[in-house]
């Protein structure tokens, strides 16, 4: 029904998309698959009329259309869940589902459109309260509310963007559920990912893209998760790493009872409470939005805790600036790189001293020593082989990764005895984050401890020691992850704590 | 003591209303996410633009008509700027104010000293003879009447209409809009234009109904006023009427202690209005930040949709 031929799409000095073509069948789920920065979302923002192409022509139903904003697509049947969810935190359910359908008179009927949106959620058997207003649901319930607008639209066509990125694995299945339902009723699905296991599960036909190109596009039973992920990849170096198992008893961080409070007085962190041994990977598992953030930010004293203490060996060190040399952070890159973590139009080496610029070895009284600075820089554009342009490049012109390493590079110049990792390899690519994780797994080998904060199970599976799950703000329990399957650690990551007694 | 208080809130009522209607002005322009600094410029605009059509015309009703069109068109430069442009709200709102007050004063040169027959009082019958309330709020000009009305309009607006809901989305989640295929810029420019005109009401007020003249520089700092207040309500209309005549009541207040020749000094008395108004800004203020009141979460952004996120 739906045929994409040749597209390309740039944005001022990028390349999002250079040439790009598949096609869609009436009841089918298509996957696209590719590493982050392949152009997936780019091509669905294409698809629904939200970026005007540069090159090249949508068909559906045989017929060339030119989408010019989200309404055209829409009109044509085709609707979108996007990453970042379009919702109104502030606005009730209804009023958000509401405002997406088409043909509610201006002076509506609340009852009425109430009842026509409640029968809808009563088929899927969702669990979604119209009253509420949206800023109190879970990202999952969020989720449904996104699907709900574009069904009550009667989509034909519709898009999901990384849709399983915010769900515990029991809601991810709940979801893949409501799509099988959806493709028997006949409707088409393109589900963007670049997890392996639910592509498998859940795919009729994959397409994937590579560098802004449709690589290959192939049907159920021509692929298997090795060839998938070697199309995937590419010819892109890998950088190997070995985990030491080998840890150490000794603590050199305790959290007890810590709590944080946004500014709307809720807890952001609620006496939450962590110990991280020598040299210990400690993963940090939860649905995005229960106080990761928090949690990383304290540590890093971005934020002050309203109660409880951080030890670091026993001293106290909560909202003092001791922490700062003992505890260092490196977080994941925004795209707009507005965020925190660089100072984009500085350069690289200007960036990697902003730790330590009063060090004496990088000043005479209160000059810059400008040869030191860049002696430093290159030592460093060595050893961690960051791509950082002729010298005095900008740091916003660099890739993400390069950007990730200019970052680490930083704040690993201080030997910190704690490194809090924020999602660290969020929006990389798979060459770059695997050098995350080896330069982690590296530090662990000398006695570096490492909070890893991430999304994405698979990952802190591989690469830590021991799995703390947070749910809204707290610690829920501690998993083994050589003996704890990923359902026991979603229950967690839903609240439940499997062994109440002998956790935490 | 009860025609005491008659007289106070006759008087709360008739010095809240221009503020009132500036207020509502602003508060659609805010919803719709758009910052409009600009409204004390609209204000003299409405005021000049509305005395002057009244004392050509011999109609208060076509000098309402005009004052309400010469600050649509006034607001249409602000949406022009703000939402085609995507220019910066700020400062584009300061500048709509000093072209008011420029451009008041040197038409305006012509107009000082020419007088017109104002607003008279509508008595509602039954109602007006209500003690202590009939006169203030029953027996009233027009225009006041309508404020009434428009609080009630505008919040039915809001909350029981599709339009409104839309607008409150652009004013929350512009993409969230986009994306359900709103036209963002629409009813951006809408609620600037429209608002404005509102404020434009409030300006026109002061020179056909409070005082049926015009002074230069009349408007003498409500439109500043109105902005505060706006935050005092909480981007809600029925809040901007109480917050209105709070300030209606200290002017009427003021102008009552030195009726009655008291010994402090006038300046102190007239200064009382303005200095609850910052009193106001702070309490509000953090009250926002504790979480109370809802600002329209995409206040003074402007829109891009391929701004890459």
């Amino acid at each position: 029904m739906l045929q994409i031929e040749n597209i390309r799409k740039t944005f001022p000095g990028v390349v999002a998309l250079d040439a790009v073509s598949f096609s869609v069948k009436e009841g089918e789920i298509h996957t696209l698959l590719g590493e982050n920065g392949a152009g997936k979302s780019t091509l669905m923002n294409v698809l629904t009329g939200l970026y005007h192409p540069d090159r090249g022509s949508i068909r559906l139903a045989g017929e060339e259309v030119h989408f010019t904003s989200p309404r055209d697509s829409l009109s044509r049947g085709i609707g979108m869940v996007h990453q970042h969810f379009m919702l109104v935190p502030a606005h009730s359910v209804f009023e958000n589902i509401l405002l997406a359908l088409d043909g509610v008179p201006n002076f509506f009927k609340r009852r009425e459109w109430k009842a026509k949106i409640q029968a809808l959620i009563d088929e899927f058997q969702l669990d979604l309260d119209l009253d509420t207003p949206v800023w109190k649901l879970s990202i999952g319930a969020q989720q449904w509310i996104e699907l709900i607008k574009l069904l009550m639209r009667d989509c034909r066509l519709l898009i999901l963007d990384e849709p399983t990125a915010v769900l515990t694995p029991q809601e991810a299945n709940r979801l893949f559920d409501v799509l099988r339902r959806l493709k028997e009723q006949g409707k088409s699905i393109i589900f963007i990912s670049h997890k392996m296991r639910e592509v498998m599960a859940i795919s009729d036909r994959v397409t994937i893209l590579k560098k802004g190109r449709s690589i290959d596009t192939l049907a159920r039973g021509e692929f298997d998760e090795a060839r998938l992920a070697s199309l995937m990849i590419g010819h892109d170096r890998i950088p190997e790493w070995q985990k030491n198992l080998q840890m150490s008893d000794e603590i050199v961080l305790t959290i007890d009872n810590l709590s944080v409070r946004n500014d709307r007085g809720l807890a952001d962190l609620d006496k939450f409470n962590l110990t991280l041994k020598k040299g210990e990977i400690l993963g940090i598992a939860g649905v995005a939005g229960n106080g990761q953030k928090a949690l990383a930010e304290v540590l890093t004293g971005l934020r002050n805790a309203t109660q409880g203490r951080i030890l670091a060996r026993g001293e106290d060190i909560t909202n003092s600036n001791a922490r700062r040399s003992y505890i260092a952070g490196i977080a994941h890159i925004p795209e707009d790189l507005k965020a925190i973590g660089i100072a984009p139009d500085m350069s690289v080496d200007e960036n990697l001293i902003m730790k330590s610029f009063k060090n004496g070895a990088f000043r005479t009284w209160i000059f810059q020593d400008k040869r030191a600075i860049r002696r430093n820089a290159e030592e460093k554009i060595e050893q961690f082989a960051i791509k950082s342009g002729p010298d005095g490049t900008p740091v916003r012109y660099l890739s993400g990764g390069n950007i990730q390493k200019v970052i680490i590079a930083r704040e690993l110049s201080e030997e910190p005895s704690v490194l809090v990792a924020l999602y660290p390899t969020r929006g990389l690519d798979i060459g770059s984050a695997e050098y995350v994780h080896k330069v982690i797994a590296d530090g662990a080998d000398q006695g570096m401890s490492t909070i890893l904060i991430a999304e994405d199970l698979d990952e802190l599976l591989k690469l830590s020691d021991r799995i703390a799950v947070m749910f809204r703000g707290r610690l829920i329990g501690y998993a083994d992850p050589r003996s704890t399957t990923r359902e026991e650690i979603g229950l967690m990551m839903s609240g439940e704590n499997r062994n109440a007694g002998s956790a935490a | 003591m009860f025609d005491t208080l008659e007289i106070l809130l006759d008087a709360t009522v008739r010095a809240g209303t221009p503020i009132l209607f500036a207020t509502l002005g602003a508060i659609i322009n805010e919803r719709a996410g758009i910052i409009n600094l600009g409204i004390e410029g609209l204000m003299l605009i409405g005021a000049l633009a509305g005395f002057a059509a009244t004392h050509y015309s011999g109609s208060l009703l076509v000098g309402i008509l005009v004052a309400f069109v010469a600050t649509y068109i006034a607001g249409a430069i602000h949406a022009l700027i703000t939402v085609q442009l995507r220019g910066n709200q700020i400062v584009s709102g300061l500048a709509l104010t000093m072209f008011g007050i420029g451009v008041t004063a040197l038409f305006g040169k012509g107009m000082v000293g020419l007088t017109i027959d104002g607003f008279e009082r509508i008595a509602i019958p039954g109602l007006s003879s209500i003690p202590v309330i009939g006169r203030p709020f029953f027996n009233q000009d027009i225009l006041i009447y309508l404020s009434f009305l428009l609080v009630y309009l505008i919040w039915f607006f809001f909350y029981r209409t599709r339009w409104g809901l839309a607008v409150r989305t652009i004013g929350e989640n512009p993409a969230a809009a986009d994306t359900s295929g709103l036209s963002v810029s629409r009813y951006r420019f809408l609620a600037v234009t429209i608002g404005s005109g509102l404020v434009g009401i409030g300006g026109a007020y002061l020179s056909l109904a409070s005082t049926p003249m015009w002074i230069e520089n009349m408007s003498g700092g409500r439109g500043w006023i109105a902005v505060a207040l706006v935050i005092f309500a909480g981007w809600s209309s029925p809040r901007a009427l109480l917050g209105a005549y709070l300030f209606g009541g200290l002017t009427a207040l003021q102008l009552r202690f030195q009726a009655m020749g008291t010994t402090i000094s006038a300046h102190i008395l007239q200064m009382l209005p303005y200095f609850f108004t910052i009193l106001v800004l702070v309490v509000s203020t953090i009250r926002l930040q504790k979480g109370a009141g809802q600002q329209p979460e995409a206040l003074g952004l402007p829109y891009d949709r391929e701004d890459r996120k």
